[in-house]
């Protein structure tokens, strides 16, 4: 009992370092960032991390406008509510699924990118020759990540939202007989400027989660090739459980 | 000057140095020798701060820096030059790149300047036309060069070596031996070198420091070290015999 007792201690005691860990991190980020700007590095990230991005994001968002159109209009049609299969979509999209489903993406595609290499610069002691010649790797690396993220996130919300509904369109005009003008009035409608503001908002918010999360995990991970894998296996794995929780948050404040 | 006061440096509940004093005049070549894990390069890593030690003081040109805060560090670092075990070269950059970082860094002069110095410290290192390589197109001999050019480019006062010959053949270990020599001669710096290679450490240091499961069991100029009685310190020599012996076996073999 006692050593089951000492086991969760442990298990807590480690998982709190963990996350003061990240907010000291996070904190000491935010210091740099106005301190030094290295504004060719934020591009370049932003073109590493958010351009690349945009096939996956594209592809994901539109077959969820597919499946979603394919799912609601059916049974709206069936009540007669054929004029806000527009609405339900975009706010459906625009709210949630948007920025959560870039989000999750981004989580696996730019965090997982962000810690292995991080991770491969601490591994081969590229951070520590950073440090030697006093160059601190927190501005240097996660500050322009860091900024990245925080435009690139909310940027490709908005490309995601776009193309999502797109793809509901062309489901509800050419496979489900809604007329065109029906849906985009609907949207028009019933859609807020705000249902699509929120999300983009909340893509800010998921932009900092991925890459203090892929940053920190970077940075401290074991020795050799096995832990550089293993700490972009748990960048993926926080961030996405980060980004629910955090979106649930969100919503309930925002909505 | 560089002095070690009852430097104490523990991992956990593994005491990893203990009690370690000892001092470095400006000019001189110190070789810090011991066996893997005997601490050597724990020592090296506290010396440029990358660690700090559970007690005791490291100073540097007057200054504790196991009590300075990491932008005080910073600006002690800016006199130090670090080769590393593996050159920890940065391996999204140019050869050309890696040698001018420390110069974008911390200085303002103009690209023609820079590029001036990079080829010079290059040339300065045996190396002449590799300016736009990238560095997994060299050899380990060749990335070891870069990196002391890179060590040397912003004129540091001390040089620190970790491992230099390790993973190099004899016949390149003697080549980063002589480039030692010749910088501490060229740039009157001083060169602290952490190896476990014997012959090495003879050919290039005034005095050589013994570190053995974590304590300085020996500290004395090379010649005094030769006669040094200590059964610790002679098995290092006698490892040395051996593998001069088996190495003049295998030529009179092959002849």
């Amino acid at each position: 009992m006692v050593r089951l007792l000492e086991g969760i201690g442990a298990f807590v005691l480690e998982k709190l370092t963990g996350l003061g860990t990240i907010v000291l991190l996070y904190a000491q980020t935010m210091r740099e960032v106005g301190r030094r700007p290295r504004f060719r590095s934020i591009l370049a990230q932003m073109a590493h991390l958010g351009v690349d991005s945009l096939s996956i994001v594209s592809l994901t968002l539109l077959f969820t406008g597919v499946v979603m159109t394919l799912q609601t209009a059916d049974v709206l049609i069936r009540f007669g509510a054929q004029g806000t299969v527009g609405g339900v979509i975009a706010i459906a999209i625009g709210r949630e699924l948007g920025p959560v489903l870039v989000g999750v993406v981004c989580a696996g595609r730019v965090g997982s990118a962000i810690t292995a290499e991080i991770a491969t610069m601490k591994v081969t002691e590229q951070i520590d020759a950073l440090r030697v010649m006093a160059v601190s790797p927190v501005n240097y690396l996660i500050v322009p990540r860091m900024l990245a993220c925080m435009i690139v996130v909310p940027l490709l919300t908005v490309f995601g939202d776009i193309v999502g509904v797109f793809g509901g369109w062309v489901i509800a005009v050419f496979y489900s007989g809604i007329t065109s003008y029906s849906f985009l009035d609907s949207i028009h409608r019933f859609v807020e400027l705000f249902d699509f503001t929120g999300g983009v908002f909340k893509g800010i918010f998921f932009g900092n989660v991925i890459a203090v999360l892929g940053c920190y995990y970077g940075l401290h991970c074991p020795d050799g090739a096995e832990g550089v894998g293993r700490a972009t296996t748990k960048t993926v794995v926080a961030s996405i459980v980060m980004i629910f929780v955090l979106n649930a948050i969100l919503t309930f404040f925002l909505y | 000057m560089i002095a070690l006061k009852h430097v104490n440096k523990d991992f956990g509940d593994k005491a990893a140095l203990k009690d370690i004093s000892f001092s470095i005049e400006d000019g001189e070549t110190i070789a810090i020798i011991g066996g893997s894990g005997s601490g050597k390069s724990t020592l090296l890593r506290l010396l440029v701060g990358l660690i700090r030690p559970t007690s005791g003081e490291i100073w540097i040109d007057g200054q504790d820096i196991a009590a300075l805060d990491e932008a005080e560090l910073d600006r002690v670092r800016l006199s130090m030059g670090m080769v590393f075990q593996y050159s920890a070269l940065f391996d999204s950059m140019t050869v050309g790149d890696n040698v001018a970082f420390g110069l974008r860094e911390h200085t303002k002069k103009s690209e023609a300047e820079i590029a001036e110095i990079v080829t010079e410290k290059l040339w300065q290192v045996g190396l002449k036309g590799v300016e736009n390589l990238m560095p997994n197109e060299l050899s380990g001999g060749m990335k070891k060069r870069v990196g002391l050019a890179r060590a040397i480019a912003f004129g540091p006062r001390t040089i620190f070596y970790d491992e230099p010959s390790s993973g190099l053949d004899p016949l390149t270990t003697e080549k980063i031996d002589e480039l030692i020599i010749e910088m501490q001669k060229k740039l009157g710096v001083t060169s602290i070198v952490v190896t476990h290679d014997m012959a090495s450490a003879c050919r290039i240091a005034d005095r050589i420091a013994m570190i053995y499961e974590g304590e300085l069991i020996a500290y004395a100029p090379v010649k005094e070290f030769r006669e040094l009685k200590d059964p610790r310190v002679q098995a290092f020599f006698h490892t040395l015999r051996m593998e001069r012996n088996s190495g003049r076996n295998e030529e009179e073999g092959k002849q």
